[in-house]
Protein backbone atom coordinates (compact mmCIF):
# COMPACT_ATOMS: atom_id res chain seq x y z
CA UNK A 1 0.00 0.00 0.00
CA UNK A 2 1.32 3.43 -1.08
CA UNK A 3 -0.29 6.67 0.23
CA UNK A 4 1.27 10.48 -0.67
CA UNK A 5 -0.67 12.78 1.05
CA UNK A 6 0.00 16.79 -0.07
CA UNK A 7 3.17 16.20 -0.85
CA UNK A 8 5.37 19.23 -2.52
CA UNK A 9 8.90 18.90 -3.35
CA UNK A 10 10.78 22.73 -4.84
CA UNK A 11 13.87 22.44 -6.63
CA UNK A 12 16.41 25.54 -6.55
CA UNK A 13 17.68 26.23 -9.90
CA UNK A 14 20.92 28.41 -10.54
CA UNK A 15 19.63 30.68 -13.63
CA UNK A 16 21.86 33.18 -15.84
CA UNK A 17 20.93 35.31 -18.70
CA UNK A 18 23.29 33.82 -21.74
CA UNK A 19 26.40 36.20 -22.55
CA UNK A 20 29.68 37.27 -21.23
CA UNK A 21 28.41 40.16 -18.72
CA UNK A 22 25.84 37.96 -17.00
CA UNK A 23 28.26 35.10 -16.68
CA UNK A 24 30.67 37.92 -15.06
CA UNK A 25 28.23 38.79 -12.70
CA UNK A 26 27.09 35.28 -11.91
CA UNK A 27 30.68 34.61 -10.18
CA UNK A 28 29.80 37.54 -7.46
CA UNK A 29 25.87 37.15 -7.27
CA UNK A 30 24.23 33.70 -7.95
CA UNK A 31 20.41 34.07 -8.95
CA UNK A 32 18.14 31.33 -8.54
CA UNK A 33 15.14 30.48 -9.23
CA UNK A 34 12.37 27.62 -7.65
CA UNK A 35 11.01 25.03 -9.83
CA UNK A 36 8.05 23.45 -8.15
CA UNK A 37 8.37 19.70 -9.15
CA UNK A 38 5.25 18.68 -7.29
CA UNK A 39 2.39 20.32 -6.16
CA UNK A 40 -0.09 19.15 -3.08
CA UNK A 41 0.35 15.82 -4.63
CA UNK A 42 -1.98 13.03 -3.22
CA UNK A 43 -2.65 9.36 -4.10
CA UNK A 44 -3.37 6.21 -2.75
CA UNK A 45 -2.51 2.77 -4.30
CA UNK A 46 -3.72 -0.51 -2.77
CA UNK A 47 -1.34 -3.77 -3.09
CA UNK A 48 -1.30 -5.83 -6.23
CA UNK A 49 -2.22 -2.82 -8.61
CA UNK A 50 -0.85 -1.41 -11.95
CA UNK A 51 -0.87 1.86 -11.99
CA UNK A 52 0.47 4.00 -15.01
CA UNK A 53 2.01 7.16 -14.34
CA UNK A 54 1.84 9.15 -17.51
CA UNK A 55 2.68 12.77 -18.00
CA UNK A 56 4.91 14.83 -20.21
CA UNK A 57 8.45 15.08 -19.89
CA UNK A 58 9.53 17.25 -16.90
CA UNK A 59 6.26 16.90 -15.07
CA UNK A 60 7.23 15.08 -11.65
CA UNK A 61 7.24 11.32 -12.57
CA UNK A 62 10.41 10.95 -11.62
CA UNK A 63 10.82 12.67 -9.02
CA UNK A 64 7.73 11.00 -7.37
CA UNK A 65 9.50 7.93 -7.97
CA UNK A 66 12.44 8.67 -5.97
CA UNK A 67 10.41 10.01 -3.17
CA UNK A 68 8.80 6.82 -2.85
CA UNK A 69 11.95 5.08 -2.70
CA UNK A 70 13.45 7.05 -0.17
CA UNK A 71 16.33 9.14 -2.74
CA UNK A 72 14.53 12.70 -2.19
CA UNK A 73 12.95 14.22 0.81
CA UNK A 74 9.85 15.99 -0.04
CA UNK A 75 9.28 19.69 1.40
CA UNK A 76 6.01 18.74 2.33
CA UNK A 77 3.69 16.50 2.94
CA UNK A 78 2.96 13.04 4.37
CA UNK A 79 3.64 9.86 2.21
CA UNK A 80 4.16 6.01 3.55
CA UNK A 81 4.85 3.11 1.76
CA UNK A 82 3.94 -0.40 3.37
CA UNK A 83 3.08 1.74 6.06
CA UNK A 84 7.12 3.23 6.75
CA UNK A 85 8.35 6.63 5.48
CA UNK A 86 10.70 5.79 2.91
CA UNK A 87 13.34 8.82 3.42
CA UNK A 88 13.07 8.10 7.29
CA UNK A 89 13.35 4.36 7.31
CA UNK A 90 15.16 3.86 4.21
CA UNK A 91 16.95 0.97 4.67
CA UNK A 92 13.74 -1.06 5.99
CA UNK A 93 11.54 0.42 3.22
CA UNK A 94 13.66 -0.23 -0.17
CA UNK A 95 14.48 -3.50 1.25
CA UNK A 96 10.72 -4.37 0.41
CA UNK A 97 11.23 -2.45 -3.17
CA UNK A 98 12.13 -3.44 -6.38
CA UNK A 99 13.45 -0.12 -8.96
CA UNK A 100 14.34 -0.32 -12.63
CA UNK A 101 15.36 2.85 -14.11
CA UNK A 102 15.27 1.87 -18.02
CA UNK A 103 17.60 4.84 -18.67
CA UNK A 104 20.15 3.60 -16.46
CA UNK A 105 21.82 0.19 -15.43
CA UNK A 106 22.22 -1.82 -11.76
CA UNK A 107 24.28 -4.39 -13.81
CA UNK A 108 28.11 -4.26 -13.14
CA UNK A 109 29.94 -3.18 -16.46
CA UNK A 110 32.37 -5.56 -17.01
CA UNK A 111 31.43 -8.77 -14.63
CA UNK A 112 29.15 -11.59 -15.76
CA UNK A 113 25.54 -10.75 -14.59
CA UNK A 114 25.42 -14.01 -12.48
CA UNK A 115 28.51 -12.05 -10.04
CA UNK A 116 25.82 -8.81 -9.86
CA UNK A 117 22.75 -10.90 -8.89
CA UNK A 118 25.24 -13.28 -6.22
CA UNK A 119 26.09 -9.99 -4.85
CA UNK A 120 22.63 -8.33 -4.85
CA UNK A 121 21.32 -11.57 -3.20
CA UNK A 122 23.85 -10.83 0.04
CA UNK A 123 23.15 -7.09 -0.08
CA UNK A 124 19.22 -7.93 0.26
CA UNK A 125 20.15 -11.16 2.88
CA UNK A 126 17.69 -13.33 0.43
CA UNK A 127 18.47 -17.23 2.10
CA UNK A 128 19.93 -18.95 -0.62
CA UNK A 129 16.76 -21.58 -1.47
CA UNK A 130 14.39 -18.20 -1.97
CA UNK A 131 17.50 -16.97 -4.05
CA UNK A 132 17.79 -20.13 -6.19
CA UNK A 133 14.07 -20.73 -6.93
CA UNK A 134 13.29 -16.62 -7.76
CA UNK A 135 16.49 -17.05 -10.26
CA UNK A 136 14.97 -20.13 -11.66
CA UNK A 137 11.93 -18.80 -11.99
CA UNK A 138 13.00 -15.16 -13.49
CA UNK A 139 15.31 -17.36 -15.69
CA UNK A 140 12.71 -19.24 -17.30
CA UNK A 141 9.66 -16.44 -17.41
CA UNK A 142 12.54 -14.03 -19.01
CA UNK A 143 14.01 -16.33 -21.20
CA UNK A 144 17.34 -15.47 -20.05
CA UNK A 145 19.35 -19.67 -20.51
CA UNK A 146 22.55 -18.52 -21.76
CA UNK A 147 23.29 -15.10 -20.67
CA UNK A 148 23.72 -14.70 -17.03
CA UNK A 149 27.70 -15.98 -17.41
CA UNK A 150 28.14 -13.33 -19.41
CA UNK A 151 29.24 -9.69 -18.66
CA UNK A 152 26.56 -6.95 -18.88
CA UNK A 153 28.41 -4.79 -21.26
CA UNK A 154 28.31 -7.94 -24.34
CA UNK A 155 24.63 -8.26 -23.67
CA UNK A 156 22.18 -6.47 -26.44
CA UNK A 157 19.63 -3.63 -24.82
CA UNK A 158 17.09 -6.41 -25.05
CA UNK A 159 18.45 -8.87 -23.15
CA UNK A 160 20.11 -6.24 -20.56
CA UNK A 161 16.74 -4.83 -19.87
CA UNK A 162 15.66 -8.35 -19.09
CA UNK A 163 18.39 -8.74 -16.82
CA UNK A 164 18.16 -5.51 -14.85
CA UNK A 165 14.17 -6.90 -14.46
CA UNK A 166 15.67 -10.20 -13.30
CA UNK A 167 17.93 -8.02 -10.89
CA UNK A 168 14.99 -5.84 -9.64
CA UNK A 169 12.75 -8.78 -7.82
CA UNK A 170 15.69 -11.15 -6.92
CA UNK A 171 14.27 -10.81 -3.48
CA UNK A 172 10.59 -10.84 -3.80
CA UNK A 173 9.80 -7.23 -3.34
CA UNK A 174 6.13 -6.38 -2.73
CA UNK A 175 6.18 -3.14 -4.97
CA UNK A 176 8.05 -2.68 -8.47
CA UNK A 177 8.88 0.73 -9.43
CA UNK A 178 9.59 0.65 -13.27
CA UNK A 179 10.57 3.79 -15.01
CA UNK A 180 10.80 3.28 -18.63
CA UNK A 181 11.21 -0.66 -18.72
CA UNK A 182 10.79 -0.85 -22.59
CA UNK A 183 12.67 2.57 -23.71
CA UNK A 184 14.68 1.16 -26.93
CA UNK A 185 13.37 -2.25 -27.03
CA UNK A 186 12.67 -3.93 -30.16
CA UNK A 187 8.70 -5.44 -30.84
CA UNK A 188 9.97 -9.07 -29.31
CA UNK A 189 12.01 -8.02 -26.31
CA UNK A 190 8.70 -5.37 -25.42
CA UNK A 191 6.41 -7.77 -25.61
CA UNK A 192 8.54 -10.51 -23.27
CA UNK A 193 8.46 -7.38 -20.87
CA UNK A 194 5.20 -6.61 -20.81
CA UNK A 195 3.67 -10.33 -20.75
CA UNK A 196 6.23 -10.88 -17.86
CA UNK A 197 5.34 -8.01 -15.99
CA UNK A 198 1.57 -8.96 -16.09
CA UNK A 199 2.52 -12.58 -14.98
CA UNK A 200 3.99 -11.42 -12.17
CA UNK A 201 1.58 -8.96 -11.01
CA UNK A 202 -0.93 -12.12 -11.36
CA UNK A 203 1.30 -14.99 -9.50
CA UNK A 204 2.90 -12.65 -6.89
CA UNK A 205 0.62 -9.99 -6.36
CA UNK A 206 3.57 -7.40 -7.06
CA UNK A 207 2.12 -4.10 -6.77
CA UNK A 208 3.59 -2.25 -10.41
CA UNK A 209 4.11 1.67 -10.93
CA UNK A 210 4.82 2.21 -14.03
CA UNK A 211 6.24 5.29 -15.96
CA UNK A 212 6.02 5.20 -19.62
CA UNK A 213 5.95 7.75 -22.21
CA UNK A 214 5.09 4.34 -24.34
CA UNK A 215 0.74 4.35 -24.60
CA UNK A 216 0.78 0.24 -25.65
CA UNK A 217 2.75 -0.23 -22.34
CA UNK A 218 -0.10 1.44 -20.11
CA UNK A 219 -2.95 -0.43 -22.84
CA UNK A 220 -1.06 -3.54 -22.50
CA UNK A 221 -0.73 -3.68 -19.12
CA UNK A 222 -2.23 -0.82 -16.72
CA UNK A 223 -5.78 -0.98 -14.77
CA UNK A 224 -5.31 2.43 -13.69
CA UNK A 225 -3.70 5.51 -14.97
CA UNK A 226 -2.58 8.48 -13.27
CA UNK A 227 -1.78 11.77 -15.67
CA UNK A 228 0.57 14.15 -13.94
CA UNK A 229 1.46 17.46 -15.41
CA UNK A 230 3.48 20.16 -14.22
CA UNK A 231 3.46 18.60 -10.75
CA UNK A 232 -0.44 18.06 -10.37
CA UNK A 233 -2.45 15.23 -10.46
CA UNK A 234 -4.40 15.88 -13.44
CA UNK A 235 -6.40 12.66 -13.71
CA UNK A 236 -7.02 9.78 -11.84
CA UNK A 237 -8.89 6.74 -13.73
CA UNK A 238 -9.27 3.74 -16.25
CA UNK A 239 -7.88 4.17 -19.80
CA UNK A 240 -11.44 4.08 -20.83
CA UNK A 241 -12.50 6.63 -18.92
CA UNK A 242 -9.57 8.80 -20.24
CA UNK A 243 -10.27 7.81 -23.92
CA UNK A 244 -14.03 8.65 -23.41
CA UNK A 245 -12.66 11.89 -21.98
CA UNK A 246 -10.75 12.50 -25.00
CA UNK A 247 -13.93 11.57 -27.69
CA UNK A 248 -14.50 9.41 -30.80
CA UNK A 249 -12.51 6.88 -31.86
CA UNK A 250 -9.08 7.97 -30.71
CA UNK A 251 -6.36 5.45 -29.37
CA UNK A 252 -4.61 5.79 -26.41
CA UNK A 253 -1.78 7.74 -27.55
CA UNK A 254 -4.12 10.10 -29.41
CA UNK A 255 -6.26 10.87 -26.47
CA UNK A 256 -3.40 11.20 -23.74
CA UNK A 257 -1.81 14.15 -26.80
CA UNK A 258 -5.61 15.44 -26.79
CA UNK A 259 -5.29 15.86 -22.69
CA UNK A 260 -1.99 17.17 -22.74
CA UNK A 261 -2.85 19.52 -25.12
CA UNK A 262 -5.95 20.30 -23.16
CA UNK A 263 -4.33 20.19 -19.62
CA UNK A 264 -2.13 23.16 -20.80
CA UNK A 265 1.14 21.01 -20.31
CA UNK B 1 28.79 -6.78 7.25
CA UNK B 2 27.91 -9.48 4.68
CA UNK B 3 26.76 -7.36 2.38
CA UNK B 4 29.76 -5.11 2.74
CA UNK B 5 32.30 -8.42 2.58
CA UNK B 6 30.73 -9.79 -0.57
CA UNK B 7 30.80 -6.54 -2.54
CA UNK B 8 34.64 -6.38 -1.01
CA UNK B 9 34.72 -9.86 -3.02
CA UNK B 10 33.29 -9.23 -6.40
CA UNK B 11 35.00 -6.29 -6.89
CA UNK B 12 37.95 -8.02 -5.69
CA UNK B 13 37.94 -10.68 -8.00
CA UNK B 14 36.91 -8.10 -11.10
CA UNK B 15 39.54 -6.26 -10.36
CA UNK B 16 42.36 -9.29 -10.63
CA UNK B 17 41.00 -9.65 -14.31
CA UNK B 18 43.01 -6.95 -15.38
CA UNK B 19 45.83 -8.93 -16.37
CA UNK B 20 47.48 -6.16 -19.66
CA UNK B 21 46.75 -3.37 -16.93
CA UNK B 22 49.00 -5.56 -13.85
CA UNK B 23 51.92 -6.05 -16.55
CA UNK B 24 51.88 -2.79 -17.69
CA UNK B 25 51.71 -1.41 -13.90
CA UNK B 26 54.70 -3.64 -13.12
CA UNK B 27 56.87 -2.56 -15.80
CA UNK B 28 56.05 1.54 -15.42
CA UNK B 29 56.75 1.19 -11.71
CA UNK B 30 60.00 -1.04 -12.41
CA UNK B 31 61.13 1.18 -14.86
CA UNK B 32 59.98 4.38 -12.54
CA UNK B 33 61.89 2.90 -9.65
CA UNK B 34 65.30 2.61 -11.59
CA UNK B 35 65.23 6.10 -12.58
CA UNK B 36 64.56 7.14 -8.95
CA UNK B 37 67.46 5.20 -8.24
CA UNK B 38 69.58 7.03 -10.93
CA UNK B 39 68.62 10.46 -9.86
CA UNK B 40 69.29 9.64 -6.22
CA UNK B 41 72.87 7.77 -7.12
CA UNK B 42 74.06 11.19 -8.83
CA UNK B 43 73.09 13.01 -5.13
CA UNK B 44 75.24 10.30 -3.41
CA UNK B 45 77.99 10.45 -5.52
CA UNK B 46 78.68 14.30 -4.87
CA UNK B 47 77.26 14.61 -1.30
CA UNK B 48 76.91 11.36 0.60
CA UNK B 49 77.18 12.99 4.23
CA UNK B 50 74.68 15.51 3.82
CA UNK B 51 71.80 13.52 3.27
CA UNK B 52 69.62 11.92 5.45
CA UNK B 53 69.03 8.21 4.61
CA UNK B 54 71.95 5.90 3.44
CA UNK B 55 71.87 4.37 0.13
CA UNK B 56 70.98 1.22 1.23
CA UNK B 57 67.86 2.21 2.96
CA UNK B 58 66.97 4.78 0.30
CA UNK B 59 67.13 2.06 -1.82
CA UNK B 60 64.41 -0.42 0.21
CA UNK B 61 62.44 2.72 0.13
CA UNK B 62 61.96 3.24 -3.03
CA UNK B 63 61.53 -0.04 -4.18
CA UNK B 64 59.03 -1.30 -1.81
CA UNK B 65 57.19 2.43 -2.27
CA UNK B 66 57.12 1.42 -6.34
CA UNK B 67 55.61 -2.02 -5.01
CA UNK B 68 53.39 -0.80 -3.01
CA UNK B 69 52.16 2.27 -5.23
CA UNK B 70 48.28 0.80 -6.39
CA UNK B 71 47.83 1.03 -2.32
CA UNK B 72 48.16 4.49 -1.60
CA UNK B 73 48.30 6.02 -5.02
CA UNK B 74 45.77 8.50 -4.46
CA UNK B 75 44.70 9.19 -8.15
CA UNK B 76 44.23 5.26 -8.16
CA UNK B 77 40.40 6.51 -7.08
CA UNK B 78 37.24 5.74 -9.43
CA UNK B 79 36.01 8.00 -12.16
CA UNK B 80 32.84 5.53 -12.11
CA UNK B 81 32.15 6.80 -9.05
CA UNK B 82 32.53 10.47 -9.31
CA UNK B 83 30.28 10.24 -13.03
CA UNK B 84 28.14 8.46 -10.87
CA UNK B 85 27.41 11.50 -8.31
CA UNK B 86 27.69 13.59 -11.28
CA UNK B 87 25.12 12.28 -13.66
CA UNK B 88 22.67 10.83 -11.05
CA UNK B 89 23.68 7.33 -11.58
CA UNK B 90 23.92 7.15 -7.75
CA UNK B 91 20.06 6.99 -7.67
CA UNK B 92 20.50 2.83 -7.74
CA UNK B 93 22.85 2.40 -5.37
CA UNK B 94 20.40 4.93 -3.13
CA UNK B 95 17.81 2.24 -3.81
CA UNK B 96 19.55 -0.46 -2.08
CA UNK B 97 19.23 -1.44 1.77
CA UNK B 98 22.86 -0.53 2.30
CA UNK B 99 25.26 2.18 3.45
CA UNK B 100 26.64 4.54 0.17
CA UNK B 101 29.84 5.36 2.75
CA UNK B 102 30.45 1.75 3.25
CA UNK B 103 29.58 0.46 0.34
CA UNK B 104 31.96 2.53 -1.54
CA UNK B 105 34.57 1.79 1.35
CA UNK B 106 34.60 -1.54 0.47
CA UNK B 107 34.88 -1.18 -2.87
CA UNK B 108 37.73 1.12 -2.34
CA UNK B 109 39.53 -1.22 -0.09
CA UNK B 110 39.04 -4.12 -2.80
CA UNK B 111 40.09 -2.15 -6.06
CA UNK B 112 43.37 -1.56 -3.91
CA UNK B 113 43.97 -4.75 -2.88
CA UNK B 114 43.56 -6.13 -6.46
CA UNK B 115 45.73 -4.01 -7.90
CA UNK B 116 48.40 -3.75 -5.17
CA UNK B 117 48.96 -7.33 -4.22
CA UNK B 118 49.83 -8.63 -8.08
CA UNK B 119 51.74 -5.96 -8.94
CA UNK B 120 53.47 -6.34 -5.49
CA UNK B 121 55.64 -9.51 -5.80
CA UNK B 122 57.18 -9.31 -9.54
CA UNK B 123 58.52 -5.70 -8.40
CA UNK B 124 60.29 -6.88 -5.03
CA UNK B 125 61.35 -10.07 -7.01
CA UNK B 126 63.14 -7.83 -9.79
CA UNK B 127 64.36 -5.21 -7.20
CA UNK B 128 65.92 -7.89 -4.61
CA UNK B 129 68.02 -9.43 -7.87
CA UNK B 130 69.62 -6.06 -8.00
CA UNK B 131 73.21 -5.74 -6.48
CA UNK B 132 73.70 -3.99 -3.41
CA UNK B 133 73.04 -0.73 -2.92
CA UNK B 134 71.02 -0.85 -5.43
CA UNK B 135 68.70 -3.75 -4.81
CA UNK B 136 65.62 -4.24 -2.34
CA UNK B 137 67.06 -5.88 0.69
CA UNK B 138 64.82 -7.33 3.54
CA UNK B 139 66.78 -6.06 6.51
CA UNK B 140 64.51 -4.77 8.85
CA UNK B 141 63.99 -7.29 12.15
CA UNK B 142 60.40 -8.80 12.87
CA UNK B 143 58.96 -6.40 15.01
CA UNK B 144 59.76 -3.82 12.66
CA UNK B 145 58.57 -5.75 10.19
CA UNK B 146 55.06 -5.75 11.86
CA UNK B 147 55.02 -2.39 12.22
CA UNK B 148 55.50 -2.01 8.81
CA UNK B 149 52.26 -4.14 7.91
CA UNK B 150 50.23 -2.50 10.46
CA UNK B 151 51.51 1.29 9.43
CA UNK B 152 50.80 0.13 5.88
CA UNK B 153 47.28 -1.19 6.21
CA UNK B 154 46.68 2.46 8.09
CA UNK B 155 47.84 4.14 4.89
CA UNK B 156 45.56 2.35 2.94
CA UNK B 157 42.28 3.34 5.07
CA UNK B 158 43.36 6.73 5.00
CA UNK B 159 43.90 6.51 1.18
CA UNK B 160 40.34 5.04 0.79
CA UNK B 161 39.18 7.80 3.21
CA UNK B 162 40.75 10.53 1.56
CA UNK B 163 38.88 9.63 -1.95
CA UNK B 164 35.79 9.36 -0.29
CA UNK B 165 35.96 12.55 0.81
CA UNK B 166 36.53 13.78 -2.58
CA UNK B 167 33.97 11.68 -3.94
CA UNK B 168 31.26 13.28 -1.33
CA UNK B 169 32.38 16.83 -2.59
CA UNK B 170 31.02 16.51 -5.59
CA UNK B 171 27.39 16.58 -4.35
CA UNK B 172 28.73 20.05 -3.66
CA UNK B 173 30.36 21.12 -6.56
CA UNK B 174 29.04 21.03 -10.84
CA UNK B 175 32.27 19.31 -11.93
CA UNK B 176 34.33 16.82 -10.24
CA UNK B 177 37.59 17.86 -12.35
CA UNK B 178 38.97 20.61 -9.87
CA UNK B 179 39.40 17.80 -7.39
CA UNK B 180 40.77 15.49 -9.34
CA UNK B 181 43.48 17.85 -10.16
CA UNK B 182 44.13 19.86 -6.88
CA UNK B 183 43.78 17.41 -4.73
CA UNK B 184 46.39 14.78 -6.20
CA UNK B 185 49.00 17.41 -6.74
CA UNK B 186 49.17 18.41 -3.33
CA UNK B 187 49.18 14.62 -2.38
CA UNK B 188 52.00 14.38 -4.82
CA UNK B 189 53.95 16.76 -2.96
CA UNK B 190 52.77 16.16 1.39
CA UNK B 191 52.91 12.83 0.80
CA UNK B 192 56.78 12.46 -0.11
CA UNK B 193 56.08 10.69 -3.24
CA UNK B 194 57.97 12.95 -5.49
CA UNK B 195 60.59 13.08 -2.98
CA UNK B 196 60.87 11.71 0.22
CA UNK B 197 60.16 13.68 3.42
CA UNK B 198 63.57 13.23 5.02
CA UNK B 199 65.30 15.29 2.08
CA UNK B 200 62.63 18.32 2.84
CA UNK B 201 63.71 21.25 4.40
CA UNK B 202 62.85 21.17 8.20
CA UNK B 203 59.57 23.57 8.12
CA UNK B 204 58.31 22.26 4.98
CA UNK B 205 59.30 19.14 6.33
CA UNK B 206 57.18 19.15 9.86
CA UNK B 207 54.12 20.53 8.14
CA UNK B 208 54.07 17.81 5.33
CA UNK B 209 54.62 15.27 8.15
CA UNK B 210 51.69 16.89 9.88
CA UNK B 211 49.12 16.89 7.04
CA UNK B 212 47.08 14.18 6.52
CA UNK B 213 49.01 13.10 3.26
CA UNK B 214 52.15 12.69 5.46
CA UNK B 215 50.53 9.84 7.45
CA UNK B 216 50.09 7.98 4.02
CA UNK B 217 52.78 6.36 2.29
CA UNK B 218 55.70 8.32 4.33
CA UNK B 219 54.80 6.14 7.92
CA UNK B 220 55.20 2.88 6.64
CA UNK B 221 57.75 3.29 3.38
CA UNK B 222 60.37 5.32 6.67
CA UNK B 223 59.56 2.61 9.22
CA UNK B 224 60.30 -0.38 6.34
CA UNK B 225 63.49 1.91 5.59
CA UNK B 226 64.56 2.01 9.11
CA UNK B 227 64.20 5.87 9.12
CA UNK B 228 61.35 5.82 11.43
CA UNK B 229 62.05 3.94 14.66
CA UNK B 230 61.98 3.96 18.55
CA UNK B 231 59.47 6.51 20.09
CA UNK B 232 59.06 8.04 16.91
CA UNK B 233 57.63 5.12 15.24
CA UNK B 234 54.72 4.91 18.22
CA UNK B 235 54.34 8.90 17.21
CA UNK B 236 53.89 8.37 13.50
CA UNK B 237 51.29 5.70 13.67
CA UNK B 238 49.54 7.44 16.07
CA UNK B 239 48.67 10.21 13.69
CA UNK B 240 48.26 8.06 11.28
CA UNK B 241 45.24 6.88 13.12
CA UNK B 242 44.01 10.09 14.19
CA UNK B 243 43.66 10.93 10.54
CA UNK B 244 42.15 8.02 9.48
CA UNK B 245 39.36 8.64 12.57
CA UNK B 246 39.35 12.09 11.32
CA UNK B 247 38.84 12.02 7.66
CA UNK B 248 36.47 8.79 7.51
CA UNK B 249 34.39 10.92 9.64
CA UNK B 250 34.43 14.24 7.82
CA UNK B 251 33.97 11.81 4.51
CA UNK B 252 30.81 9.89 6.30
CA UNK B 253 29.01 13.64 7.39
CA UNK B 254 30.17 15.34 4.06
CA UNK B 255 28.40 12.27 1.93
CA UNK B 256 25.13 12.71 4.40
CA UNK B 257 24.81 16.10 4.22
CA UNK B 258 25.63 15.95 0.62
CA UNK B 259 22.66 13.34 0.54
CA UNK B 260 20.05 14.89 2.23
CA UNK B 261 20.43 18.00 -0.12
CA UNK B 262 20.89 16.06 -3.43
CA UNK B 263 18.65 16.55 -6.34
CA UNK B 264 18.96 13.92 -8.92
CA UNK B 265 17.99 15.82 -12.19
CA UNK B 266 16.01 13.98 -15.58
CA UNK B 267 14.50 10.66 -15.69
Amino acid sequence: MIEMKGISKTYRVRKREAGLGNAVKALFSRAYTEVEALTNMSFTIPDGQIVGYIGPNGAGKSTTIKILSGILRPDKGECTVNGMVPWRDRKKCVSRLGVVFGQRSQLWWDVPVMDSFCLLRDIYRVPEQDFQRNLNRLRQQLDLGDFLTAPARTLSLGQRMRCEIAAALLHSPDILFLDEPTIGLDAVSKLKVREFIRAENRDRKTTVILTTHDMQDIDALCSRVLLIGKGRLLLDGSIEEIRAMAGENLSTEESVADLYRRFGI
Amino acid sequence: MKQYTSFFRIRFLAGLQYRAAAFAGVFTQLFWGLMELMMFRAFYLFAPEKLPMDMQALCSYVWIQQGTLSIWNLWGWEPALFQAVQTGEVAYELTRPTDLYAMWSARGFATRLSRGLPRLIPILIVGSLLPAPYGFRLTISFPTFCAFLFSMALTLWLCVSICLVCYSLTFYLTDYRGIITFVPALCEIFSGDLLPLPFFPPVLRRIAELSPFGSLQNVPLRIFGGNIAGAQLFGAVGLQLFWCLTVTVLGYSLMHRGLRRTVIAGG
